[in-house]
């Protein structure tokens, strides 16, 4: 007898996904050509990709990794984090120590040791959890680090005393809301208001440069992808299908005997980390990070991305993240008066007329007998 | 008919409830409720709305905390202390009143999920079903009649379907007790006899405790028969002998 689903060895958890194979060649191809239409085609070129626009898309790139970080719990596991934000920026902050640490002499007050802040503030000696941000390697560590362990006490918490749905997603809103007022603080070491910033290369590169541009962008795409494959390897194994259980029918999953707060907490953990990955590739690219990025506003609008690309598929977040931020780019500068009814207008006409997301419900509307397999999607 | 509340030799008892009592705001759902079921016992458990059938089956598997009292599992283990996850690993599998099968998910995997065993997070990143579990999902599939089914989504199925499947998801998880809360709610007569016919099949190799409101079913079912009202044990003995019991009938029929 045919089994209902395949086993075939190796990469077929892939191979079996055609949105995400999609995806997976538009970033390889945008990875190699937006590089090598910015450095390799003159400027005068209609060809041409000026290196702001590098940056740009390379954001968006990091967005629509955090929109996956979210998509993975909340379109899977049914863990709506409206406070995600909160990872990205802690992976940001330490991206952002590390490159404190190497400005070095070059800073204003020219102190070979302590970044300008703090010689501001008066300080005499380094904080510290300061201390081993002059080496890449341990901030890189610390930039999944950080995140995981914060997501692993609050899940802990939250999710061994069955803290669901809307008292989960407010304690993570906010969980986010007491670090921005933390971070705002000048004694907490960050910067305070202003944050981070003025920094001037990473791993001997200039941060300016058009080549570190193009390749922070190739980064952020090759971060995008691995960790897309990684979350695609994730819900296709029965872990994955545990999830969706937890999903759809909670105790249910439990009288199994499943330990559910267990699941939960590995995915959360995960998902946090790959948040914090974004925001590392974030900050360089546009060069500050400040406790602005801990505003709740800021987690829910993720939230919008996700539903608005059509969650519970993983490549659904990340076409809304790109979608979205592009909208903002454009509407930002053409009018930016009104960017916010255009993106309350775009979440609110998602859920009446599109409740599956574009992803979920386009594809549907335009061939009514294709019938894609729901297993992981979310209704 | 023995002397109920004598302590059973509990070597021989796969459930002991032992004077349990819940109360929700004031209101007693389970009032000293004590009774036995045998190793390898088929039994019936019949009363009217509100008897505390469904509150009992939520202490036994640790949905419920008891206010008061001891429930056993296979002798000495006291389920009272311990969570749902662990009390399904333990042995005891629960089909609820509603259809509760995963909605989204085929019927070959939710019966995957069923599957006895590997219940740790890092275990089942890597799982890969062996020949013989794959052969024990075709083998569930055609007892529950599903087989044709089985790439469906579970939530497209009929009510009975649903039932069956749930029944299904049971036999894979191989518990030594199974709970079954009314199996044939909404089913057609012909699905309740099959269904019955199933559940007397499965108490061969298993202990099956069954909560049904249907008095035709429980005639099929032919066991032993507990009689619940207000939170206690009324009567306990072979169906004619509890239906001709004079406090049944006054429960039963005197309102």
């Amino acid at each position: 007898m045919a089994p209902s689903r395949p086993h075939l060895p190796g990469i077929s958890f892939v191979l079996a996904d055609r949105g995400g194979l999609v995806l997976l060649a538009v970033l390889a191809a945008s990875a190699v050509l937006v590089p090598a239409l910015n450095m390799l085609v003159s400027p005068e070129s209609a060809m041409h990709v000026p290196t702001y626009m590098v940056s740009l898309l390379g954001k968006y790139l990091t967005f629509a990794l955090l929109a996956l970080s979210v998509d993975l719990i909340w379109g899977y596991c049914g863990i709506l984090s409206l406070g995600h934000g909160a990872f990205f920026a802690l992976g940001g902050y330490a991206m952002g120590m590390h490159m404190m640490r190497q400005i070095g002499e070059r800073s204003v007050y020219g102190n070979p040791l302590l970044p300008d802040f703090m010689v501001f503030l008066n300080w005499k000696e380094l904080p510290w959890y300061w201390h081993g941000f002059d080496s890449f390697a341990f901030a890189a560590v610390m930039v999944v680090a950080v995140p995981g362990v914060l997501a692993f006490v609050f899940g802990w918490f939250a999710f061994r005393s069955r803290v669901t749905g809307v008292y989960l997603s407010i304690i993570t809103q906010a969980m986010t809301f007491a670090l921005m007022l933390a971070f705002f603080r000048n004694d907490m070491g960050f910067g305070g208001n202003n944050g981070l910033t003025d920094f001037k290369d990473l791993l001997g590169f200039n941060l300016q440069s058009d080549g570190m541009r193009a390749s922070l962008f190739a980064a952020s795409a090759l971060a995008l992808a691995l960790s897309y494959a990684a979350c695609r390897f994730i819900v296709s194994s029965r872990l994955g299908r545990v999830l969706v259980a937890v999903r759809d029918a909670e105790s249910r999953t439990r009288f199994l005997g499943y330990r559910v707060e267990n699941y939960k907490l590995f995915v959360f953990v995960v998902s946090a980390m790959l948040a914090g990955v974004a925001g590392a590739l974030y900050v360089p690219q546009v060069g500050i990070i400040n406790p602005s990025e801990f505003t709740p506003a800021n987690s829910i609008e993720i939230v919008i991305w996700v539903a608005v690309g059509g969650r519970g598929r993983l490549y659904g977040a990340v076409l809304g993240a790109i979608l979205i931020n592009y909208a903002k780019s454009y509407f930002t500068g053409a009018l930016p008066e009104i960017w916010l009814f255009i993106l309350g207008g775009m979440f609110i006409a998602t859920t009446l007329f599109l409740p599956r997301g574009i992803v979920g419900s386009i594809p549907a509307l335009i061939f009514p007998k294709w019938k894609p397999r729901l297993t992981g999607a979310a209704e | 008919m023995n002397a109920v509340h004598a302590k059973p030799e509990t070597h021989d008892t796969i459930l002991y409830l032992d004077g349990v009592s819940v109360s929700f705001d004031g209101f007693k759902a389970l009032n000293n409720l004590s009774f036995y079921v045998m190793a390898g016992e088929l039994r019936a458990i019949i009363g009217p709305n509100g008897a505390g059938k469904t509150t009992m089956m939520d202490v036994v598997t640790g949905k419920t905390r008891p206010d008061t009292g001891k429930v056993f599992f296979d002798g000495d283990i006291d389920l009272t202390k311990l969570g749902e996850a662990r009390i399904a690993n333990l042995g005891i599998g629960r089909k609820f009143q509603k259809p509760t099968v995963f909605e989204n998910q085929t019927v070959a995997e939710n019966l995957e999920l069923a599957l006895k065993g590997k219940r740790r997070v890092f275990e089942n990143l890597f799982f890969r079903l062996s020949a013989p579990q794959q052969d024990r999902i075709d083998e569930v599939l055609n007892i529950i009649n599903l087989a044709d089914g089985r790439a469906n989504q579970a939530g497209s199925l009929s009510h009975g379907q649903k039932q069956w499947l749930e029944i299904g998801m049971l036999l894979m998880q191989d518990p030594e007790l199974l709970l079954v809360d009314e199996p044939a709610a909404g089913m057609t007569d012909a699905e309740t006899e099959q269904t019955a016919a199933l559940l007397k099949e499965i108490a061969k190799s298993h202990s099956v405790v069954v909560v049904e409101h249907d008095m035709e079913f429980v005639r099929a079912l032919d066991c032993r028969v507990t009689v619940l009202h207000e939170g206690t044990m009324l009567a306990e003995g072979s169906l004619d002998l509890v239906q001709n019991d004079p406090k049944v009938i006054e429960v039963y029929l005197g309102r």
